[in-house]
C-alpha cells in the first residue's frame, strides 16, 4: 500500500467512527438552533459556522456523514451481493442462459442511469430507501457484467475440473472453489462503486431530488449552502469538501488495493 | 460500412422500445397522478381532464396509446406547460443541451489530452506528479461543487463571467468547463498511460534516428497512434457529459433539457419525462454509433462487420 491510499484509509475511517458516534462526537444536536449566533462565520463557538436556522453546521455534517455514507457504502455492498450471484450463475451456467441473462443485463446498461435514478428515487418517494434502491438498481449490472467475465475466465481452470471430478456439488464450486478467486477484484470493485454511489446520491440531493429534509445529507447541506453562496460560500465549502475528500479517499483507496492485490497493474496507471 | 451502420442502428431500437416501456412502467406502476397536487379540483373536472389524456385507461391501454403514437412521431402534449407539445418543448431546449455538451467534449479533449501527453512525455517530473494529482482530483470533484466553486470565484469575486443564464459565448465557459473537467482527469490518465506505451515501441526509437524533431514526433507518431483507445472510451463518456448536464443547467439556470427533466419528474408531467429520457436514450445510443464508426475509419486493423 503506497502513502496515499494510506492517509486515505485513516481518513475514511475517521469519518466512518464519527458517523457512527454521531451523537456522542458532534457538539450540538443537529437540529438545535442558535438563535443569537444565526448564519455566523466560522469560530470558537461553532467551529464550521452556522446555517440560516442557526443550526450548528459542523455537527449537521457529522449527521449527514451517516446519510451520506450509509447510502453509498450500503447501496453498493447490496448492488454488489445482487451482480455477483447473478453474474455468478450466469457463466457458471453458460449456453443460452447465460446469452438471455447477459441481454438483460444490457438492457439496464443501456438506460440512462442518472435519468432512470431520479425517476425511481421521486417516485418511491424521495427518502434515505428510495435513493438507496433505486442505486441498487441501476448499478448492479456493472457488477454483474465484471464477474460474468471473471468466472467464464476462472471456471476453465483444471482446479476447477479437478473439484468436479472428486464430486464436489455446483454450489460448493461455485461458492468454495470459484468465489475466493473473485474476491480481490471485488473488494477492489467496492471500494471505486462506492465513491460513484456518493457521488451520484449528493448530485440528486444538490438539485433537490435525492435525499429530502428533516434527513439530510452532504448533498442536501451542499445545496442550501448554494443559495446563500454570495455571501455566506462557508456553507456550500465545508459539505462539498467532505464529498470531494471522501470520494478522493475512495479513489485513492481502490488504487492501492489494486495495486496491492494485482501487482501487474501498478506500473503507469 | 453500411452494413456495419444499418445493423447497428436496428440494434439500438430494441434499446430504445425498453427503455419507453421501462419509463413507462416506473411512472405508472406508482400511485398517484400528474393532477393530484394541484389545488383541490371538483371530481367532474378531474374526470374530465383525466378522460382527456387517457389517464382514466388501464395501464396497458394507456401504454399501447403512447406507442401508436410515438410511432407516429408524436410525443403529445405537455400536462403542466399548457397548450405546449413536448416535442416543441424539445424543440427549443435539446440545441441548448447539445451545444453545452459539445463545449464540455472541447474542454475534456482539449485539457485531457494535451495533459496526459506532456505527463507521459515527462514521465515522474514534479509536472507529471502534479498533473496526477490534478487528475485524481478532477475525477472526485462533482460537477455541481466545481460548478459551485467557479461561480463564486469567476463571478461573485472576481466578476468575469455571469453566473447564470445561457445568452451567448460567455455564458458557456463556466458550465462547460464544470462538466468537462471530471472526465479530462480520466482521459489525461488514459492518454498518459497509451502514449508510455506508444513511446516505448521501435517506430518511435526509428523516427527518433531518423532526426525527426521531437515535436513532429509527439504529434505525428505518437498522438495519432495513441489516439484509440481514447476514441473508442468517448462514447461512454459523450453519453456521461450528456446525462451530467442536467446539474450544470440546474446550477446554472440554462434553459436546456435537463432542467425540463428536474421540473417534469417533480410535476409527474409524464409525456415530458418519457420524451427527454427518450431523446437522451437516442443521443446515448447514437454517440455509442459514432464513436464505433470513427474506430473503425482511424484503425483498418478493427472490422467494422
Amino acid at each position: 500500500m503506497n502513502l496515499s491510499s494510506k492517509i486515505s484509509s485513516g481518513f475514511l475511517f475517521i469519518l466512518l467512527l464519527a458517523a457512527v458516534l454521531a451523537p456522542w462526537v458532534a457538539p450540538y444536536s443537529y437540529q438545535a438552533q442558535d438563535m443569537l449566533n444565526i448564519l455566523a462565520f466560522p469560530g470558537s463557538e461553532h467551529w464550521l459556522g452556522t446555517d440560516r436556522l442557526g443550526r450548528d453546521l459542523l455537527s449537521r455534517m457529522i449527521y449527514g456523514a451517516r446519510v451520506s455514507l450509509f447510502v453509498g457504502v450500503f447501496s453498493t455492498v447490496l448492488a454488489l451481493f445482487i451482480g455477483t450471484i447473478y453474474g455468478t450463475l450466469s457463466a457458471y451456467i453458460g449456453g443460452r442462459t447465460d446469452n438471455l441473462m447477459m441481454r438483460v443485463v444490457d438492457v439496464v446498461f443501456a438506460l440512462p442511469d442518472l435519468l432512470m435514478i431520479i425517476l425511481i428515487t421521486v417516485l418511491m418517494g424521495r427518502g434515505v430507501i428510495g435513493v438507496f434502491i433505486a442505486l441498487t438498481l441501476v448499478s448492479w449490472v456493472t457488477i454483474a457484467r465484471l464477474v460474468r467475465g471473471e468466472v467464464l475466465r476462472i471456471k476453465e481452470y483444471p482446479y476447477i475440473m479437478a473439484a468436479r471430478a472428486l464430486g464436489a456439488s455446483h454450489y460448493r464450486i461455485m461458492l468454495r472453489e470459484i468465489f475466493p478467486n473473485i474476491l480481490g477484484i471485488l473488494v477492489v470493485t467496492l471500494s471505486f462503486r462506492v465513491p460513484v454511489a456518493i457521488l451520484a446520491e449528493s448530485t440528486l440531493s444538490f438539485i433537490g431530488l435525492g435525499i429530502a429534509p428533516p434527513a439530510s445529507s452532504w448533498g442536501t447541506l451542499a445545496s442550501d449552502g448554494w443559495t446563500a453562496i454570495k455571501f455566506y460560500p462557508h456553507l456550500i465549502l465545508f459539505p462539498s469538501l467532505a464529498i470531494f475528500f471522501t470520494i478522493l479517499s475512495f479513489n485513492f483507496l481502490g488504487e492501492g488495493l489494486r495495486e496491492f492485490l494485482d501487482p501487474r497493474s501498478a506500473k503507469n496507471g | 460500412m453500411l452494413r456495419f451502420f444499418l445493423r447497428r442502428v436496428l440494434l439500438g431500437i430494441p434499446v430504445l422500445v425498453t427503455v419507453a416501456t421501462l419509463t413507462f412502467l416506473i411512472m405508472h406502476l406508482v400511485p398517484g397522478g400528474p393532477f393530484d397536487s394541484d389545488k383541490i379540483l371538483p371530481p367532474e373536472i378531474i374526470a374530465n381532464i383525466e378522460a382527456k389524456y387517457h389517464l382514466d385507461e388501464p395501464v396497458a391501454i394507456q401504454y399501447l396509446l403512447y406507442m401508436k403514437q410515438l410511432l407516429q412521431g408524436d410525443l403529445g402534449p405537455s400536462y403542466k406547460y399548457i397548450g405546449r407539445d413536448v416535442s416543441d418543448i424539445l424543440r427549443d431546449t435539446f440545441p441548448v443541451s447539445f451545444t453545452l455538451g459539445m463545449c464540455a467534449v472541447l474542454v475534456v479533449l482539449g485539457l485531457g489530452v494535451p495533459a496526459g501527453v506532456i505527463s507521459a512525455y515527462w514521465k515522474n517530473s514534479l509536472l507529471d506528479r502534479s498533473i496526477l494529482l490534478f487528475a485524481a482530483m478532477g475525477i472526485s470533484v462533482p460537477s455541481f461543487v466545481l460548478g459551485a466553486l467557479l461561480v463564486w470565484i469567476f463571478s461573485h469575486q472576481w466578476h468575469l463571467l455571469p453566473p447564470a443564464l445561457w445568452e451567448g459565448p460567455r455564458y458557456m465557459i463556466l458550465p462547460a468547463f464544470a462538466l468537462g473537467a471530471g472526465f479530462a482527469g480520466y482521459i489525461a490518465r488514459l492518454t498518459r498511460t497509451t502514449v508510455l506505451d506508444v513511446l516505448a515501441s521501435d517506430y518511435i526509437r526509428t523516427a527518433r534516428a531518423k532526426g525527426l524533431t521531437e515535436f513532429n514526433i509527439l504529434l505525428r507518431h505518437v498522438l495519432k497512434n495513441a489516439m484509440y483507445p481514447i476514441v473508442s472510451v468517448m462514447g461512454p463518456l459523450t453519453a456521461g457529459l450528456i446525462t451530467g448536464s442536467f446539474v450544470i443547467e440546474f446550477i446554472f439556470s440554462i434553459p436546456g433539457m435537463g432542467r425540463f427533466f428536474i421540473t417534469a419528474v417533480t410535476n409527474r408531467d409524464y409525456p415530458l419525462i418519457m420524451g427527454v429520457t427518450l431523446v437522451y436514450a437516442v443521443l446515448i445510443v447514437v454517440a455509442n454509433i459514432v464513436v464505433d464508426m470513427i474506430y473503425g475509419w482511424l484503425d483498418p486493423r478493427v472490422s467494422v462487420k
